[in-house]
């Protein structure tokens, strides 16, 4: 009986949570699909009257967010393709192969952690605006090209790649960047899977950034795009909504469908720790 | 063999053709393309009138970029720091000398004089006049702006009053009447803190200076300012004028409608969001007026507000771009610009053409641009603009006293105009070196 | 016979060249630049900057507004800290009891505020706390509490900010503590059972101290993440109304790009540097202290 009781407070609580969780992001939808003014109205309302779609094609046609999807797209895609090359390398270096001073570079990298990225913006901007990169794509996807989150991944789980494997390969005469190519790679495909869900999230999320480089309209990220949005559409909610479910959407989809891994990452990250 | 030969010296004269042909069209053709950054509805609104300005002239291309009035000015610096500025842009007046400062615009006297369409005489002199910086030209005012009462006729009349004020007396008057009819969840005037325009153009009628020795020191603490600074803070202190955030801007159309406040000190681009957005309930419910003075003898003056189209001195296509400028000045499209936006024209043909100056909105704009002042022009203005709303808000919310706010924000600008009077000393100095 | 260049130089060279160069070179450049009075003068010309050395630092210390954005951001951090850890923590402790089914389902549900982005939710809880037409005063007038301007009252800007990003973040160290709740061994809540513990005892003498280095970790990347409170302010208040949601982020954002006074900026950005790097070592000196020295778990 009691635990037929604890069952049900369990549950009620988490439903209650869950339904707090979900609210806002359920009303952002809600809201999209209002005819324009309803979402102001008093008492407000939780769903439209009627579900208008007039929303989202404004932003695809007067406001060309596709664009702006597009541009985002392109971004994520690059940096977390690059930053996979460069981090993976450098994490299997640093769990496996032997170099002079290998560990207390590690341990200064950690240290990096520490530093907040801002600290580095200011003149990062002139660094960039000296190579022509300001305003350009490149200027994006320049200082995502490897992280120290990404090393760090990458050496947590290829340090449980089997030295025995590696050496073997190596008697036979494999080279160390087919070793790597051929043998590394594809046994640390789930860190990578993983890798990669961080970084295309978090190159999509990513908004202060892009915000001080692309100065170009062309060139915006939905993030930029929608925070330019709400500058200028203050009284136009119903497209304020519909533009956040726009920037939302990809990323929840990608999320949901590859949850596993993620959720992975993040638990390996944190209890080697 | 011989069919080899012929293919050979076929492609070799396709080539030839080729080259030629691509190398004539590069020297005929070679379109420019312009990048134009405009703020606001503006921005939205000029790609119309541009569309025109395309087909006019087939060589040349014309990139609108919108950008919102609240990431503008950084927007502007970033991308002349980026080496990224747009070739032609929008930019408000008061912030032209911070421009020259950069040496990022291009002195106009030259093309002014030289144009077919541009006449110096048909502008507002006191606006023209932002635009002149140690005597050069350096933007070609566009649309003009300055603030004056909009206001409930119906409410000023249910008050008994059936003139819109003509002296701070009246106008307090005024208020006190409405509020006193409204109830509690009512006030008399709408004053965004984050505006900057209604304390300084109180100060301004009042005649005040505000600041002193060339504009290198603070002069906020002056009778003149501190008599305008006290009645702008007690139009809060006496409920007359709510303390709401700049984040419920969304509503402003619909509480003006339902009596949330019946007098709002605002611009021109208003006359057409007031008519578009507020319900058909209100038409001839409201209407403008010039800015009340402090008493009888002085005409109320106000900002020398507006926008102007600059060129970027950095630009390679600069004759382009000035083509585009102007287009956008002949008396023709400022009035078509005006129907479009709202937003007044600079020339006065325009309103002539246009008959603006008996508009029934627009009249009031038209008597008030008269007596228009400029706010002092210097590249820091920006900055201290924001000082004295900031240094508003804390007095307006009680976390200081007007004498304190006053004293930190003397203090404030003094800080903010360190580096110009360095400048100006290291001029002095090297003016005196000479022999 | 010249010496072969270990092939791990070229593994790590590309990576830690773009870290070098893209990272520690602006790190160190910005330091010297808060000694700086590098603004927009100097962007036009060269010759109108000037060393300063500390006035930039000397001048923070004095500017009422930098000690408004530390105490906005200190009250940020001592509130959604403890918040968002606390509701993940107890979100984690009901999700891993044994009784509860649909497990990712739930985990997938409160995660979803994790991935999505940031501006887009501040735009939407901008709405959400209009305070006509929001669904929360709404909410809350049906239980009889009166409207709160919560973007707009210099007293509630912050708790609203404080909310949304509880809201936001609660899923991510959620997801920790779950990993950390299954990692104790159940051998010793069984023992405990047969001692004739109850759950709350369980709870304080076994789940808590199993999870303290847990804890310590979630807590550590919590608050630095939390001192780095940017982008909420930026798109819902703007650092209002009367500056009670300046951050120092936000600040040094401000200074920086929007009036362009960089030597300041960075200085600012520096200061908040140190303020991490000092909580951070703080915190490293607890942990080694302790539950593992104090004897309580087994190494």
């Amino acid at each position: 009986m009691k635990r037929a009781i604890r069952t049900a407070l369990v549950y009620a609580v988490l439903g209650g949570a869950a339904a707090v969780t979900l609210l806002p992001l359920l009303w952002m939808v809600s809201a999209s699909l209002m005819p324009t003014g309803e979402a102001t109205a008093l008492p407000p309302r939780l769903l439209p009257s009627a579900i208008t779609f007039e929303h989202y094609r404004a932003l695809f046609t007067r406001l060309s967010l596709a664009r702006y999807a597009a541009n985002s797209a392109l971004l994520a895609t690059a940096v977390t393709l690059i930053s996979l090359l460069l981090n993976s390398m450098a994490g299997y270096a640093f769990a496996k192969l032997r170099f002079r001073g290998r560990d207390r570079l590690f341990q200064v990298l950690l240290a990096a952690l520490v530093i907040p990225g801002q600290v580095a913006m200011l003149p990062l901007f002139l660094m960039l605006k000296e190579m022509g990169a300001i305003n350009t794509y490149w200027g994006v996807i320049i200082p995502g090209m490897a992280s120290v989150f990404g090393i760090f991944l990458m050496r947590q789980y290829a340090l449980s790649i089997p030295d025995s494997l590696l050496d073997a390969a190596r008697i036979d005469g494999a080279g160390e960047l087919r070793i790597y190519w051929s043998l590394v790679l594809p046994a640390c495909t789930p860190i990578l899977v993983t890798l990669a869900i961080f970084t295309f999230m978090g190159t999509w999320n990513d908004f202060l950034w892009p915000l001080i480089v692309l100065t170009d309209d062309r060139l915006y990220t939905l993030p930029v795009a929608v925070a330019n949005l709400a500058g200028e559409h203050v009284q136009d909610i119903e497209l304020m909504m519909a533009g956040a479910v726009l920037t939302v959407l990809p990323v929840v989809v990608l999320f949901m469908a590859l949850q596993r891994y993620y959720i992975a990452g993040i638990m390996s990250g944190s209890l080697k720790e | 063999m011989t069919s080899a030969h012929h293919l050979t010296a076929t492609l070799r004269a396709a080539l030839l053709l080729m080259v030629v042909g691509v190398g004539c069209r590069a020297r005929s053709e070679a379109p420019v393309a312009i990048e134009f950054w405009a703020m606001g509805s503006e921005g939205e609104r000029v790609q119309r009138l541009l569309a025109e300005f395309e087909r006019q002239t087939p060589g040349v291309r014309v990139h609108v970029q919108q950008i919102p009035w609240s990431a503008a000015h950084e927007k502007l610096l970033t991308a002349y720091v980026g080496d990224a500025m747009p070739d032609l842009f929008q930019v408000g007046n008061t912030w032209i000398p911070e421009f020259v400062a950069l040496n990022a615009v291009e002195p106009l006297d030259e093309r002014m004089a030289h144009s077919f369409v541009l006449q110096k005489e048909d502008y507002f002199p006191g606006i023209l006049d932002t635009n002149v910086i140690g005597g050069a030209l350096y933007g070609v005012p566009w649309y003009v702006d300055t603030r004056v009462l909009f206001y409930r006729t119906d409410l000023l009349q249910e008050a008994g009053i059936r003139l819109p004020p003509a002296t701070w007396d009246a106008w307090l008057d005024a208020m006190l009447r409405i509020k006193a009819g409204g109830g509690r969840d009512a006030y008399a005037i709408l004053l965004p803190m984050t505006e900057w325009q209604p304390p300084v153009i109180l100060a301004l009628q009042r005649g005040a200076r505000l600041l002193r020795d060339d504009d290198q020191y603070g002069n906020f603490r002056s009778p003149e300012f501190r008599g305008a600074f006290q009645f702008y803070l007690d139009l809060f202190h006496h409920d007359l004028a709510p303390r709401d955030a700049d984040a419920q801007v969304a509503n402003l159309y619909q509480d003006f409608a339902n009596g949330y406040f019946a007098f709002y000190i605002t611009g021109p681009w208003n006359i057409g969001e007031f008519q578009q957005r507020l319900p058909a309930a209100m038409t001839g419910k409201w209407a403008t007026a010039p800015m009340p003075a402090p008493d009888a003898t002085h005409s109320g003056i106000s900002t020398a507000g507006g926008a102007s189209l600059a060129l970027c001195r950095g630009s390679r296509h600069r004759d382009a771009a000035w083509q585009v400028i102007e287009f956008l000045s002949t008396p023709a499209r400022q009035s078509e610009f005006y129907r479009l936006t709202g937003d007044l024209p600079s020339r006065k043909t325009a309103w002539m053409q246009q008959d603006l100056m008996h508009d029934r909105y627009a009249q009031a704009f038209w008597q008030q641009l008269q007596h228009v002042q400029a706010t002092p022009k210097i590249p820091e203005w920006e900055r201290i603009a924001d000082k004295i709303t900031q240094y508003a808000e804390a007095a307006i919310r009680g976390r200081m006293d007007t004498d304190a706010a006053l004293t930190a924000l003397d203090a404030d600008v003094d800080q903010v105009l360190e580096k110009r009077r360095w400048l100006l000393r290291r001029g002095a100095d090297a003016e005196r070196a000479r022999p | 016979m010249t010496a072969r260049i270990n092939p791990a130089f070229w593994f790590v060279a590309p990576a830690l060249s773009v870290i070098a160069v893209f990272f520690v070179v602006p790190v160190a450049a910005s330091v010297l630049l808060s000694l700086t009075d590098f603004d927009v003068y100097a962007v036009a010309s060269r010759t109108n900057l000037r060393f300063v050395g500390a006035d930039n630092y000397l001048r923070l210390v004095h500017e009422p507004l930098f000690w408004v954005a530390f105490r906005n951001t200190l009250y940020f951090v001592l509130v959604a800290g403890p918040l968002s850890v606390g509701v993940s923590l107890a979100v984690a402790v009901l999700l891993s009891a044994r009784l509860v089914r649909f497990q990712s389902v739930f985990r997938t549900i409160f995660f979803l505020p994790v991935v999505a982005t940031l501006v887009a939710i501040a735009v939407v809880w901008r709405y959400i706390y209009h305070p006509r037409f929001g669904l929360l005063n709404y909410g809350l007038s049906l239980v009889g509490v009166g409207p709160i301007d919560w973007l707009g009252d210099p007293r509630w800007a912050m708790p609203a900010i404080i909310l949304m990003a509880v809201w936001k973040n609660f899923g991510f160290n959620m997801v920790i503590f779950v990993a950390g709740l299954q990692s104790i061994p159940d051998r010793l809540y069984e023992a405990a059972s047969i001692d004739g513990a109850h759950s709350w005892a369980q709870f304080r003498s076994i789940t808590l101290p199993m999870l303290a280095p847990t804890f310590v970790f979630v807590a550590l990347i919590t608050m630095i993440g939390y001192f780095q409170l940017f982008a909420e302010p930026y798109v819902m208040t703007q650092g209002g109304p009367a500056h009670s949601t300046l951050s120092i982020v936000l600040l040094m954002y401000q200074e920086g790009f929007r009036w362009w006074n960089m030597g300041y900026a960075a200085a600012v950005a520096f200061v908040l540097f140190a303020v991490i790097l000092a909580l951070t070592l703080v915190t490293m000196r607890l942990r080694r202290r302790g539950p593992v020295a104090a004897g309580v778990v087994p190494r």
